[in-house]
């Protein structure tokens, strides 16, 4: 493992009366983009038009990469927005602006469903916020990460663990891809029964028989 | 309060999972709206092994994400393309209009 703590140029540690700028602003970034989030994600799941889903979808992705950001994963912020937004999100929109969709019909059991709904997220969110908000997520004082140094490379740290550690997983990974890409193509590739093409093999099959008929035939004959 | 630890990102995290939670009991018959939050669901769970991964300072957790985000694109391609093999059939995405196999 290559190793991903290196001494920190910043010195001594915000106590709970002085708080730092720097950490009031990664605070405020934290807030701010947290609710864009969550409004975002309820927006995927309320709105009445798919395309719109989708697009708030793609605003939640954008958050979430600001997050992901400020958690110092900044190769995965990237590759989220280029990735997920770039490419997983748009095939969504094509696929959803392709395809001809009854929105009222779709819209049924809506109201109906809504509570249960809503019960189920509600008891599922209490279930994990009594373990989340436990003493056992809180790190012990002076154990908080220290901010990496400038000239830290996080995607040069992930590519030396992903290309030696975890170089299997890294192989299946792509094997997966693979599979993904044969499945999808297979699975929409229509026949045409209509349209005309060559057959190379049966032309290079093609003997001198079957095309040409030699007929023996007398000449004109004699008057 | 004002600073920001682990538990917040845990917090945030349980929330957008129990928000997807609800978009496929309130959305079911949608199956477009089913698999946007599949991948809102998959995002709070990233959002955990990177929360993790910063606090713990280990970086096995942003491996980790970045083989759900592999996983989770090719779940995407190959569930788009069943959708759009099955509406090329059926005309339809409702979850209502498969019950070929319903007994």
């Amino acid at each position: 493992m290559i190793s991903t703590r290196r001494s920190s140029p910043r010195i001594g540690r915000p106590t709970l009366l002085t708080v730092k700028p720097i950490e009031m602003i990664e605070t405020i970034i934290f807030y701010v983009f947290a609710v864009a989030t969550v409004v975002s994600a309820c927006a995927v799941v309320t709105v009445k038009n798919p395309v719109h889903a989708t697009l708030s979808l793609v605003l939640t992705f954008f958050t979430s990469a600001v997050i992901w950001m400020t958690l110092e994963a900044e190769f995965l912020a990237i590759s989220l927005v280029l990735v997920y937004v770039g490419a997983v999100m748009v095939l969504f929109i094509f696929v959803v602006m392709m395809l001809d969709i009854n929105v009222a019909r779709l819209r049924e059991g809506f109201v109906r469903y809504l509570p249960l709904g809503l019960a189920v997220a509600a008891i599922m969110l209490l279930l994990m916020l009594s373990v989340v908000t436990s003493d056992i997520f809180v790190l012990e004082a002076g154990s908080e990460p220290v901010p990496k140094p400038a000239d830290y490379s996080n995607t040069k740290a992930l590519g030396g663990v992903l290309y030696t550690e975890y170089v299997f997983a890294f192989e299946i990974a792509a094997v997966i891809l693979l599979v993904a890409i044969i499945a999808a193509i297979a699975l929409t590739m229509r026949k045409r029964t209509q349209t005309k093409y060559q057959v190379p093999s049966d032309q290079i099959k093609v003997r001198k028989a079957d095309r040409l008929r030699i007929v023996d035939m007398p000449s004109s004959e004699e008057q | 309060m004002m600073t920001v630890t682990l538990s917040h990102y845990l917090i945030l995290a349980a929330v957008l999972f129990s928000i997807s939670i609800a978009g496929i009991v309130i959305n079911r018959k949608n199956i477009i709206i089913l698999l946007m939050s599949i991948e809102l669901m998959l995002l709070s769970v990233n959002l955990n092994f990177i929360a993790f991964s910063h606090y713990l300072d280990d970086l096995a957790g942003q491996v980790f994400v970045f083989f759900i985000l592999t996983v989770a694109a090719a779940e995407a391609a190959i569930g788009l393309a069943i959708l759009v093999v099955l509406f090329r059939n059926k005309r339809s995405s409702n979850v209502e209009d498969i019950k070929e196999l319903k007994w």
